[in-house]
């Protein structure tokens, strides 16, 4: 089967469920607050993406996002890196790491409103908590993953700590350690949003917020159709990454699903 | 019966001439359970010494110890006088599952590279080695392939490269061949018999196989299962008077060859409970 054809028999169904609505919209001539013809949601979609609206607020989400991603992701790099090596630190540590596991992250949004006021910082440092997680716990899994023969290996080679995690760890651990990081990429974005959403006036979470605030349910169905795009095309733009970098180590690493908290 | 080094073989062999490695009633535990029992036997620069016994019975704990893996519970291992207390650079393992011995994200080149960068040698120097060695093994025309790329036997070759890149005065062979078809087998038991000769290395080689014990020892040590205490681990020593170089066909027909044959057989046979 072509590309075209699979596309096509990909797009049948939600163009189908759309045009579903649009008809049953105007059979029944729904004039409610929640909902909005699918027509009227594309049109929305269209001026804000043509005014600059989603813009500018797909600007604020990511850098706030991103600055979280960093921080956690290599925090918990850092850490999951450390914990792998050393079982002195895992086991002082692990008790400690599962109890701050499950506070959901935004459930410190009023301390780090306190903190940091609104803002990027506010915002961003939420996010990095929800992205530590991931990143520690696989990369931690992954570093004590590898393959006790290489290490055997290793030994016989007599290879230093620092040529031992560098040349036989960090590499078979690599292709396990950029699942996690795909994963926290999905987790700072939903957790970005969130924040936005809850306490933070900018960005994609704010605009969907304001759009059904001020009655405007195609633009806030419009900001929600784009954020799902974007989580979308960060996901396959991370997946090809992914198969690029990695083209040994196909999906065949298991990964646990890791909830938003 | 030992073959000598050939001389001026560079490196290896200088520092494979004076090797001599001596086991003084050695024993080992593990879990508990003793593995080796009472164990004397010696190993010298240029021997190729092969050991077999069936499963359980510690051939894989002799190569352990060798390798300074793992420490003697009694008796004493000796390297030249000294006891081994850890790995060695110059000493080597060939481990049965090539698979996992070799780093998937390096390619054949970048494989063999990981010794010679765990020598310390320099960069400028790797390239011309590293093409040496695979010339050895009959990898020079797959250096940059990746290990999915190779079929076992090239793998296990590959492995073989990586640990002659050490310059090991003892090659430890851990069943290397046993995961490989019959006819693989076969050439790679001629190659390692050549190369063996070359670098003058001292070779203890652990098979299941008994044919290929007698085909490429210079001595068969037969191991018994389970040694209990007061009674050695070792079984047998048997020299092996078959001249060199040996041939797939004639040795194997050679009637010293069918008389050490039935006579491990039967030391095998015996054993069984």
């Amino acid at each position: 089967m072509s590309v075209w054809r699979r596309v096509l028999r990909a797009l049948l169904l939600p163009t189908g469920m759309l045009a579903a609505g649009e008809i049953v919209m105007r059979v029944q001539g729904y004039a409610g607050d929640a909902l909005s013809k699918p027509t009227d949601v594309i049109v929305a979609l269209y001026r804000a993406l043509a005014d600059g609206t989603f813009a500018r607020a797909t600007a604020q989400t990511l850098a706030s996002s991103f600055a979280g991603l960093a921080l956690g992701t290599s925090l918990g790099l850092a850490v999951g890196l450390w914990f792998g090596l050393s079982f002195v630190a895992r086991s002082l540590s692990a008790p400690t790491v599962e109890a701050l596991r499950t506070v959901p992250a935004v459930a410190l949004i009023p301390l780090s409103m306190l903190a940091f006021g609104f803002g990027v910082r506010m915002e961003s440092s939420v996010v990095a908590f929800a992205c530590i997680w991931p990143m520690l716990i696989l990369t931690q899994a992954a570093v004590r993953q590898v393959e006790p023969r290489l290490l055997e290996v290793a030994r016989m080679l007599q290879l230093p700590r620092s040529g031992r995690i560098s040349k036989i760890i960090m590499p078979a651990a690599a292709p396990r350690i950029f699942v996690a990081f795909r994963i926290s990429v999905g987790v700072a974005l939903v957790v970005g949003i969130t924040v936005e959403i809850a306490a933070n006036p900018y960005g994609l979470g704010y605009l969907a917020v304001t759009s059904q605030q001020n009655l405007r349910p195609d633009l806030m169905l419009a900001t929600i159709l784009w954020i799902g795009l974007l989580g979308w095309g960060l996901n396959a733009a991370l997946h090809g990454a992914q198969r690029r970098a990695f083209p040994l180590a196909p999906d065949r690493v298991a990964v646990p699903q890791q909830g938003t908290r | 019966m030992k073959r000598d080094p050939i001389p001026g073989n560079g490196s290896s062999a200088s520092g494979a001439t004076r090797l001599r490695v001596r086991f003084d009633r050695v024993g080992l535990d593990l879990g508990g359970r003793r593995i080796i029992n009472e164990l004397s036997f010696s190993l010298e620069a240029g021997e190729f010494v092969c050991v077999v016994g069936p499963s359980g019975c510690g051939k894989t704990s002799l190569l352990r110890l060798l390798a300074g893996l793992y420490q003697p519970d009694s008796g004493a291992i000796l390297r030249d006088g000294k006891p081994i207390d850890g790995p060695s650079r110059d000493v080597a393992i060939v481990f049965q599952d090539y698979g996992r011995a070799l780093l998937p994200w390096r390619t054949v080149a970048g494989n063999v590279s990981l010794a010679l960068e765990a020598a310390g040698v320099p960069a400028k120097l790797r390239d011309g080695r590293i093409r040496s060695l695979l010339d050895q093994v009959g990898l020079g025309a797959h250096a940059a392939k990746f290990l999915n790329q190779l079929s076992g036997g090239m793998q296990q070759r590959l492995q073989i490269a990586r640990c002659l890149a050490q310059e090991p005065a003892l090659l430890l062979m851990d069943e290397p061949f046993g995961a490989l078809d019959a006819m693989t087998r076969q050439a790679l038991q001629d190659e390692v018999g050549a190369i063996a000769a070359q670098t003058g290395a001292a070779v203890l080689f652990i098979t299941h196989d008994l044919d290929e014990a007698i085909y490429l020892g210079d001595r068969v040590l037969a191991l018994v299962a389970g040694p209990v205490r007061g009674q050695s681990s070792l079984a047998r020593e048997l020299p092996v008077a078959l001249p060199r170089p040996r041939d797939q066909l004639a040795s194997r027909e050679d009637p010293e060859y069918l008389r050490l044959r039935r006579e491990l057989f039967e030391l095998i046979r015996d054993e069984r409970p």
